[in-house]
């Protein structure tokens, strides 16, 4: 009992979060097949709708308040649920005390039940969509009046106040989370693993723990005002209201309060769903090209401004919100910032793969890919970020694929290449290779045929979050499109069957791991096999060298792990 | 078509199925071997890379060939061609970044493919290089901030005058409708709370008291005087709803408790658009698909879809609950002379509330 279910040990925990976190990926993702099939063919009558939606779908075809409901639980299941608690909350648990030489979590107790409310609020997102009236359904960002009436949607009844009282546990979870990784990173560090010789992957965390402890209080004060305003009677969101034939009672407040509040977290969120992916490959790329990672202090300089700034830039979600113009131009400067630290880190990447000696293995496959939907979808955000271009393709499919490539797949990628890279050290067995290249082949063709033709639809003008084009003919000649991207999204759901089957047929029957497969040189590796509690039989080793001393002229093999101390006149690399 | 399509669909997930199942039988012999990428596997995966360079450039130019008379419409409006340069300049670089970077990632990760025995390059810092990806960047983005920001003022920019006309557009579930300044060109005082006086035919909540309100003019369609600046003022009367006119390149929400603004100068007539040779060439298109689709419902024994001619669209873009898909308002532009001959045959709020 203590061991699988209310282990306090960080490695069980990190597996917890994971098979957590892939079973709501499977509903995430299988929501969107069912709201891809109503896209590709509108309104028609389909027995998968009625097996799956029963009243909701009468004679098979799908309701519109349930297809903005599935768009909407997609969203919140994938960016909290898989992004931030399944890829953060695995990885950050996983490897914080492994890679920095400790014996677990600064605090053990608080990390258990981080993960219980976490498994807490999961459960009652799911019961949210067992609700008569159906599941919150005013998109993700649930911007009232549209989320505070139960007059303008059927999902803003219960199944809102599930899904508020869900997302303000899961910000608990979250909060608890990060304060512990801070807190061991800054404290448990072994002797000799000074700021400069973490591994990237840990500084990512680091980072990341710090941006989710500022921002995502924020969106926990705007859950409570929506709360009040829904239940109590208040007016912090909503004015001047005439509905279903009634004028109600608010007076004085603003949406737009409520859409600072909720981008306040809402834009650092797609950073906290993204550097943890980055961090992930940093490690998988230097590790797999048997080099050092280029730039080491750069890539640590580029997080922390990545940081800074997600902080500063939420109100390019809000350009045409009615907020001054004058604050659209902050915003447009800060936002374009952006794209600076970030294309030093892809062009550190391309450079790292530079005369390499890349063992191109599933996760190290998936770290390319990354790179690669991470410049794609980042290079479409210099059109959105820029105030004046965001007049008309802002809420547009434009957004939908530049989002989804940019930290949708992106962070899904360094998931993927996570877990395949570091499965022999979660379960001690292999998974298989040839199967990991049949999924990542497919989803990276896949990826880019939904969203690639995305971006035309976008840049015809049509609106996200519409039920169906039809009532427009002038969209009559975009249907084709959409057919297409259906596809490659059903084949896409379908390469992830691979990865499942993989994944559990390989923690039952997979060859058993060595202690370092990857000829690595992080801490992680130097522990056994077995798990124990711990993670070090004896003493915990020193730290002597950075953690990408690959192929280094002078060394035998081409890496030298950490804790190996420097030889008679080798000098460690000023970096 | 349906049927095909479903087949499709039918057959690649059954082509998923038997791959599983033959991985499965992989998976089973390969119990015993190693599970870390040889050469073998690093030369196969390689070119594979190689490969994916070519599937994304030929996905970008089949796309580009297929649907590229899709994007941006030409723009009908005065800052419309402004936004478009910014667009194309933007859209240029984008591209330029897109097809280098993606080169360069791909064909190292297929140059450089590992091979037993050999060893990687231990390099692990270069200032200079650091120094030239940063400044790059800051240059081309100060250039591109400043233009993107000269055009947000200009187009943002809202000035009250006597010559332009405004209106205001009034959102709610599910519809929109337009009031106009009337005579005195000041749009009259209003709020929700008004909406229930003389047995709701005040639709958009005139205060009566007010003597501006008078003269409104609300109507379901909107026409707008080419060549005219137009002041948009946004009201909703319910939840989040946002104007998005995309061939003005025009949009701004319409948020309950406050009014918003947005102006343009339309100067291309809807008759004027109709006969661009692009226009006509989408319309045909369009017709075309429709005829088919036609022939599908008839045989189904439903009514065909009627010929499509263009008009521009007012959209809702913000979602705003059931029949968000379906919140739109007809656009007119027409000459100066056509649109006071509209205008003065529609009733006044004096006239509506008697």
């Amino acid at each position: 009992m203590t061991k699988y279910i209310f282990s306090q040990d960080h490695k069980m925990i990190a597996k917890q979060y994971l098979i957590t976190g892939l079973f709501m990926g499977i509903i995430g993702i299988a929501m969107s097949l069912l709201f891809r099939i109503q896209l590709a063919w509108p309104e028609q009558s389909f027995t998968i709708f009625e097996v799956i939606l029963g009243k909701w779908a009468p004679e098979g075809v799908m309701d519109p308040n349930v297809y903005l409901a599935l768009v909407t639980i997609h969203g919140t299941i994938m960016v909290f649920f898989v992004l931030t608690a399944g890829l953060s909350g695995t990885f950050s648990n996983l490897l914080i005390p492994l890679q920095i030489g400790a014996r677990d979590m600064a605090s053990g107790l608080l990390n258990m039940i981080s993960f219980w409310l976490f498994f807490l609020s999961s459960t009652i997102m799911i019961a949210s969509l067992f609700v008569e009236a159906g599941p919150a359904a005013a998109g993700w960002t649930i911007y009232p009046p549209l989320s505070a009436l139960p007059q303008a949607q059927p999902g803003s009844g219960l199944g809102m106040t599930l899904w508020l009282v869900s997302m303000a546990i899961f910000i608990a979870s979250s909060l608890l989370g990060s304060l512990n990784y801070i807190v061991t990173v800054i404290n448990l560090r072994t002797k000799g693993m000074s700021m400069s010789r973490l591994p990237l992957t840990i500084w990512a965390f680091f980072v990341t723990a710090i941006i989710g402890v500022v921002s995502f209080p924020v969106l926990l004060s705007a859950a409570l005002l929506l709360i009040m305003d829904r239940s109590f009677g208040t007016s912090f969101f909503l004015s001047d209201i005439f509905i279903q034939g009634e004028v109600l009672h608010y007076q004085g407040g603003s949406p737009v309060l409520y859409e600072h509040l909720f981008w306040f977290l809402g834009h650092p969120e797609v950073y906290i769903v993204l550097l943890p992916a980055l961090g992930i490959t940093s490690e998988i790329i230097a590790t797999n090209s048997r080099k050092p990672i280029f730039g080491y202090r750069a890539m640590v300089a580029s997080i922390l401004a990545i940081a800074f700034l997600s902080t500063i830039v939420w109100g390019h979600h809000m350009f045409i919100s009615g907020m001054n113009p004058f604050l659209g131009s902050v915003f447009t400067f800060t936002t374009l910032l952006i794209a600076i630290p970030s294309a030093v880190k892809a062009f550190n990447y391309i450079t790292t793969l530079w005369k390499g000696n890349l063992q191109l293995n599933p996760a190290m496959l998936f770290s390319i890919g990354l790179v690669s939907t991470f410049i794609s979808g980042g290079l479409t955000g210099i059109i959105l970020g820029d105030s004046t271009l965001d007049i008309n393709v802002h809420d547009t499919y434009f957004v939908v694929a530049h989002f989804h490539l940019v930290m949708g797949i992106s962070a899904l990628y360094g998931l993927f290449a996570g877990v395949y890279h570091w499965f022999p050290k979660m379960f001690g067995k292999m998974m298989n290779k040839n199967l990991g290249y049949v999924h990542f082949w497919v989803t990276a063709v896949c990826a880019y045929g939904v969203f690639f033709p995305m971006h035309f639809i976008g840049m015809a003008g049509l609106p996200r979050r519409y039920y169906t084009n039809t009532n427009f003919p002038y969209f009559d000649d975009i249907a084709d499109i959409n057919i297409v991207i259906s596809l490659f999204a059903f084949a896409a759901g379908a390469a992830q069957l691979v990865f499942l089957y993989n994944f559990i047929h390989s923690i039952f029957y997979g060859k058993a791991a060595e202690q370092n497969p990857w000829k690595s040189n992080t801490m992680e590796w130097t522990t056994p096999v077995e798990h124990m509690h711990g993670n070090w039989p004896g003493e915990i080793p020193e730290v002597h060298r950075w953690a990408y001393d690959y192929s280094k002229p002078g060394q035998e093999e081409d890496w030298v792990s950490q804790i190996v101390p420097l030889k008679e006149g080798e000098e460690e690399l000023q970096h | 078509m349906t049927a095909i399509l479903t087949l499709t669909v039918l057959v690649l997930i059954g082509i998923s199925i038997w791959q599983i199942s033959k991985m499965f039988d992989l998976s089973q012999t390969e119990r015993n071997t190693s599970q870390v990428a040889n050469d073998n596997d690093n030369n196969t995966q390689g070119k594979l890379m190689f490969a994916f360079l070519v599937f994304i450039y030929l996905l970008t130019l089949y796309s580009f060939y297929a649907w590229g008379d899709v994007l941006l419409p030409e723009a009908a409006s005065e800052h419309g061609s402004q936004y478009d340069n910014l667009m194309w300049i933007s859209f240029a670089l984008i591209f330029f970044v897109q097809t280098v970077t993606q080169a360069l990632l791909y064909y190292f990760s297929y140059k450089y493919r590992g091979q037993k025995g050999k060893k990687a390059l231990f390099y692990a810092d270069n200032d200079v290089l650091e120094a030239i990806w940063t400044i790059i960047p800051v240059i081309t983005l100060a250039g591109l901030i400043l233009y993107g920001l000269y055009t947000w003022t200009t187009i943002m920019t809202v000035e009250e005058n006597d010559e332009a006309l405004v209106v205001e557009l009034y959102a709610q579930q599910f519809n929109w409708k337009a009031r106009y300044s009337g005579q005195d060109g000041v749009l009259g005082d209003a709020n929700v709370r008004f909406l229930q006086d003389f047995d709701g035919k005040n639709q958009v909540g005139i205060d009566a008291t007010d003597p501006n309100g008078l003269d409104d003019v609300i109507v379901q369609e909107l026409h707008l005087p080419v060549g005219r600046e137009i002041i948009f003022k946004m009201r909703s009367q319910d939840v989040l709803h946002s104007a998005y006119m995309p061939h003005f390149r025009a949009q701004m929400n319409c948020v309950p408790g406050m009014i918003t603004e947005f102006a343009f100068t339309p100067v291309i007539t809807t008759d004027e658009m109709r006969q661009k040779p692009d226009m006509i060439a989408k319309v045909k298109k369009i017709n075309k698909i429709r005829v088919e689709k036609s022939k599908a419902l008839v045989a189904n024994g439903e009514e065909a879809l009627e010929p499509y001619t263009f008009d521009y669209l007012l959209l809702c873009n913000k979602i705003c609950g059931a029949s968000h898909y379906n919140m739109q308002m007809k656009i007119i532009v027409e000459t100066p002379e056509e649109y006071e001959k509209w205008i003065a045959q529609q009733p006044t709020f004096a006239q509506v509330i008697q």
